[in-house]
C-alpha cells in the first residue's frame, strides 16, 4: 500500500513539471515581458526606460531559461524561469504585481472563506442529491420518476448565474432576509453564508441528481439485485441494503477528486457574493491583469487536482477490495 | 445600383460553413448505410428529441442568417469612381431586423413602453421646465394617446401576429403532410388523419404543435416589434429583442465551432494512443493528463489574458471592431477546445484499446493491412458514435460556459453580443428603483430554451446511439406516454 502511494506521488511530478513549463511558455514566451510591460504601463507613449525599469523591478530582465553571462550554477538559477516558475514547486509564489503583497499569505488567509462556502455545499449537496436520486430510482418508470428527471433537466438548463441573481434579488432585496453580499470573520458569518450555500446547492442539483440516478439504475440491473429479489426481499431492503451500498462506491470515489479543489472556492459565486476567498482573488487578478497571481493559481489548482486524483486512487483501493496494487 | 454589396467571410463564418459541409457529408454518408441510419431513425421517433430538434432548428436558422456577412456599397460619387464599401460589416439578420437595430432610444424603457423608464427635465412649449417621463422616439410613437390606445393596439398586433402565424403554419403543415404522404405512398387525407391521431412512426404531430407555438409567438413578436420595443431597451437604448437575437449566433458558434476545432486532435491522438500503445500511448496520455489537471477556467483565463496582450500590442492586425471581436471569439473557441478535448481523447483511447483486440482487427492485421489503414477503416467508424454523443452532450455545457467566462472577463469581446455580456451588463440594473428586469428576463428565456432543447436533443441522441443504454430496461426517456403505460402495467 505504501509503495503504491509513493509510486502514485512520483507519477505526479512529471505532470506538475509539464503544467509548470506550459504556464511558463504561456506567460513568458508567447508574450515577452516587454509586451506585458507595455500592457501594464499603457500601450502608447511609454519610454523604453520605463519598460526597462518595470522589468528590472520584477526581475523579468534576465534571460528566460539559460543565462550565458553567468558562471557555474548561476547559469540556470539567474533566469526568469528559475526565479518565477521553478519556485512554484516550493509553493513560493512571490509578490502580486498589482499591489506587491505576498501571494502565499493571501492564499493562506483566503482559503478559509472559500472553504466555508464550498464545504457545506459539497457535504449537504451530496446528501441531498443522493437522497433525491434514490427516491427517483425507487419510483423508477413512474410519473414521479419522470417528473423528477424533467425537473433535473430543466434545472441544469439554467445558467448558474441566474440562480445567483435570482436568489440575491428574491431573498436579499425583496424579502430582506440576509445581506446581499459580504463576509464576516467571526461566528456571525453564517448570515452571509446561507444564501451562497443555498444557491450552490440548487445550482448543482440537476446535473448531480440525474447522474446519481443513472448510477443507481445501472446498479439495479445487476445480477445480485435480481438474486436478492428472488430471495423474496422487500424492495426497500433491496434498495437501501444492497443497491445503495454498492452504488455509493462509484459516487463517493468520484467525489473524492473534488475535495482538495474545494479550497479554491467558486469564481462566480464568490465574486457575486463578495466573499474574500480564492475565487474572488482570482477574478480580481484577472480583471487587474495580475499575471503572477493568475500563474500561481493555475499551479495551485493543478496541484490540488493531482492530489485529488491520488486520493481517488487510494480511496478506490480502500473501499473496493477487488482492486489490487501490484 | 443601390443593393450592391461585397460578401465578407469572417473566420468563424468560414468554420461554420465548414461545419455545415461536414454535417451534410455525414448525413449523405449515413443515409446510404442502413446500419448507420437505424439509430437516427430512433432519434426521429422520440417525442422529446423531435420537439427539441424543432426548437433548435429555429435557433440554427437565426444563427445562419447572422453568419452571412457582407459590406454595403457606398453611394458612388462619380460614375467613373471605383466601387467603395462601407466599413461596417453587416449580416443578413441585421438587414432583416434593420428597424429593430436602427430604432435606438436614449436609455432604458420597459417592454411595450411608450415613455422612458426614468424622469427627465423637459422644456414645455411655454418655456417652463418640468420633470416627467419623456415619450420614446420610436416605441409606440404612432399612438396619439398612449394611455387609452395602447392596450387595444397591442391586442390588434397580437391578433395580426396570430393570423400571420396561423397562415404560415397551415402552409407548413400542408407541405409536411404532403411530403409524408408521398413518402408513405398513401392518400393525403389518410396521412393527415394518421398524423393527427399520432399513429405515425415519427411524431410529426409533436413537431407541428411545437412549430405552431413557435410561429404564433414569433409572428406576434415580429408584428409588435415594428411598433414597440417588445422586450424594452437597454442602458444605451438598444432594443433588447435585437440584442438577444444577435446573441444566438455567439452561443451557437461557441457550442459548435469549439467541437469542430478540437475534434481532429481528440480523434487522431485518442485512436493512436489506444491502437498503437507503447511509447505513443505514454506520450499522449502524459499530454492530456497534464492539460486536464489545469483547472479549465484558469487555463482559459490565462490564455485569453495572454491573447489580449498580443492583440493590444499589435493593433495594426485587427482593423475593425467586427474582425477583432470575431478573432477573439475564434480564439475562445480554440482555447475551450484545448481544455475540452482531453475527456473525449481519453474515451476514444479506451474504446480503441478494446477494439484492437477484436477478431476483425486481428484479421486485418494478419492480412498485412497497414496500421494507419486499420485505424482509419476499422477503428474510426466504430468509435464515431462516441464522438457524436460527446459533441451533442457538450453543446449545452459550452453555451452555459460562455456566459460564465464573459462574466469573469475572459469571454467574448465586450463589443460582441452574447448572453454572457447581456447578463453581465444587466445584473447591476436589478438594484435600480424601479427595477430593470427585462434584459435579464429576455436573456434568460432565450438561453433557457436553447440549452433545454439542446439537452433534450442530446438525451435522445445518446439513448439511440449508446449501445449500452439500449440494454437498460427502466429508462423512461421523454416519451410521456410510454412511461405512463409502463407505470400503469406495473412494469
Amino acid at each position: 500500500m505504501l509503495r503504491y502511494v509513493i509510486r502514485r506521488i512520483l507519477y505526479a511530478i512529471p505532470i506538475l513539471i509539464g503544467v509548470n513549463l506550459l504556464t511558463f511558455a504561456l506567460f513568458f514566451v508567447v508574450n515577452t515581458p516587454e509586451d506585458m510591460a507595455r500592457m501594464q504601463l499603457g500601450v502608447k507613449r511609454v519610454t523604453p526606460e520605463a519598460i526597462e525599469n518595470w522589468k528590472r523591478d520584477r526581475g523579468y530582465d534576465k534571460p528566460l531559461m539559460l543565462n550565458s553571462a553567468a558562471a557555474g550554477l548561476a547559469k540556470v538559477t539567474d533566469t526568469v524561469f528559475w526565479n518565477h516558475s521553478a519556485r512554484l514547486f516550493l509553493l513560493d509564489f512571490g509578490k502580486a504585481e498589482s499591489d506587491g503583497r505576498d501571494i502565499r499569505h493571501q492564499i493562506a488567509t483566503r482559503m478559509g472563506p472559500s472553504l466555508a462556502i464550498a464545504l457545506p455545499v459539497f457535504l449537504v449537496g451530496m446528501a441531498t442529491y443522493i437522497t433525491f436520486a434514490l427516491l427517483m430510482a425507487l419510483f423508477r418508470a413512474t410519473y414521479l420518476d419522470l417528473s423528477g428527471v424533467v425537473l433535473c433537466v430543466a434545472a441544469m438548463s439554467i445558467s448558474g448565474m441566474f440562480y445567483i441573481i435570482g436568489g440575491q434579488y428574491l431573498v436579499s432585496k425583496l424579502w430582506n432576509l440576509v445581506p446581499i453580499s459580504g463576509f464576516a470573520g467571526d461566528l456571525s458569518a453564517w448570515r452571509f453564508m446561507v444564501l451562497p450555500v443555498a444557491v450552490g446547492l440548487i445550482g448543482g442539483f440537476g446535473e448531480s441528481s440525474r447522474w446519481y440516478r443513472t448510477i443507481f439504475l445501472e446498479e439495479i440491473n445487476r445480477d445480485y439485485v435480481r438474486t436478492a429479489r428472488a430471495k423474496g426481499l422487500p424492495e426497500g431492503r433491496v434498495l437501501f441494503h444492497h443497491v445503495l451500498r454498492n452504488a455509493l462506491i462509484p459516487i463517493l470515489t468520484g467525489a473524492v477528486v473534488a475535495i482538495p479543489t474545494l479550497f479554491l472556492g467558486s469564481l462566480v459565486t464568490e465574486s457575486f457574493f463578495g466573499i474574500p476567498g480564492l475565487g474572488s482573488y482570482t477574478i480580481d487578478a484577472i480583471n487587474s491583469q495580475d499575471f503572477t497571481v493568475v500563474r500561481s493559481m493555475v499551479f495551485l489548482g493543478s496541484l490540488l487536482y493531482i492530489v485529488g486524483l491520488i486520493l481517488t486512487d487510494i480511496s478506490y483501493t480502500i473501499v473496493d477490495p477487488r482492486i489490487r496494487f501490484e | 445600383m443601390i443593393f450592391a454589396f461585397k460578401p465578407v467571410v469572417l473566420w468563424t463564418d468560414a468554420l461554420i460553413f465548414a461545419l455545415i459541409a461536414a454535417i451534410a457529408l455525414f448525413v449523405w454518408y449515413t443515409i446510404r448505410h442502413e446500419h448507420l441510419r437505424a439509430p437516427w431513425r430512433k432519434v426521429m421517433r422520440s417525442t422529446g428529441g423531435m420537439m427539441a430538434a424543432t426548437v433548435l432548428s429555429v435557433y440554427v436558422l437565426i444563427g445562419i442568417l447572422d453568419t452571412l456577412h457582407y459590406q454595403r456599397a457606398l453611394p458612388l460619387e462619380k460614375q467613373t469612381a471605383e466601387m467603395r464599401f462601407a466599413p461596417e460589416v453587416l449580416s443578413v439578420l441585421d438587414a432583416l431586423t434593420e428597424p429593430l437595430r436602427l430604432k435606438q432610444e436614449r436609455t432604458f424603457s420597459a417592454p411595450f413602453a411608450t415613455h422612458a423608464h426614468s424622469k427627465e427635465t423637459m422644456q414645455g412649449a411655454d418655456g417652463t421646465t418640468r420633470r416627467d417621463y419623456p415619450r420614446l422616439k420610436f416605441g409606440g410613437a404612432h399612438l396619439k394617446n398612449p394611455q387609452t390606445e395602447r392596450a387595444a393596439d397591442v391586442a390588434r398586433g397580437v391578433l395580426q401576429g396570430i393570423a400571420l402565424g396561423a397562415l404560415i403554419w397551415t402552409l407548413a403543415s400542408v407541405i409536411l403532410t404532403g411530403i409524408v404522404a408521398a413518402h408513405r405512398k398513401t392518400s393525403f387525407a389518410g396521412t393527415s388523419g394518421a398524423l393527427w391521431r399520432g399513429e405515425l412512426d415519427v411524431p410529426w404531430r409533436t413537431v407541428l404543435v411545437t412549430l405552431g407555438g413557435l410561429l404564433l409567438v414569433g409572428c406576434s413578436l415580429a408584428v409588435l416589434s415594428g411598433r414597440y420595443h417588445v422586450f424594452g431597451t437597454d442602458k444605451v437604448g438598444q432594443d433588447v429583442l435585437w440584442l438577444t437575437l444577435k446573441s444566438i449566433r455567439t452561443g451557437l458558434v461557441i457550442g459548435t465551432v469549439t467541437t469542430l476545432v478540437m475534434l481532429p486532435f481528440a480523434l487522431v491522438l485518442g485512436i493512436m494512443a489506444g491502437y498503437l500503445k507503447g511509447w505513443v500511448d505514454d506520450v499522449i496520455q502524459y499530454v492530456y493528463t497534464t492539460l486536464h489537471s489545469i483547472p479549465s477556467v484558469l487555463l482559459i483565463a490565462a490564455a485569453v489574458l495572454m491573447m489580449q496582450v498580443y492583440m493590444d500590442t499589435r493593433p495594426e492586425i485587427f482593423d475593425s471592431v467586427t474582425r477583432r471581436a470575431d478573432f477573439r471569439l475564434l480564439f475562445l473557441c480554440i482555447i475551450l477546445g484545448v481544455t475540452s478535448w482531453t475527456s473525449l481523447c481519453r474515451l476514444l483511447r479506451g474504446e480503441a484499446l478494446k477494439l484492437r483486440e477484436l477478431e476483425y482487427v486481428q484479421a486485418a492485421q494478419a492480412f498485412g493491412v497497414p496500421r494507419w489503414k486499420i485505424m482509419a477503416r476499422h477503428i474510426l467508424p466504430n468509435v464515431f458514435h462516441i464522438v457524436i454523443i460527446t459533441t451533442v452532450l457538450g453543446f449545452s455545457g459550452l453555451v452555459l460556459a460562455e456566459a460564465v467566462l464573459s462574466y469573469v472577463g475572459v469571454g467574448v469581446d465586450p463589443a460582441m453580443n452574447s448572453f454572457g455580456t447581456m447578463i453581465n451588463a444587466a445584473r447591476l440594473e436589478l438594484a435600480r428603483e424601479p427595477v430593470v428586469w427585462w434584459p435579464l428576463a429576455s436573456a434568460f428565456v432565450f438561453m433557457f430554451l436553447l440549452v433545454l432543447s439542446a439537452n433534450l436533443f442530446a438525451d435522445a441522441v445518446r439513448d439511440a446511439l449508446d449501445p449500452r443504454a439500449r440494454a437498460q430496461v427502466a429508462r423512461p426517456s421523454f416519451h410521456w406516454r410510454r412511461a405512463g403505460r409502463q407505470a400503469g402495467s406495473g412494469a
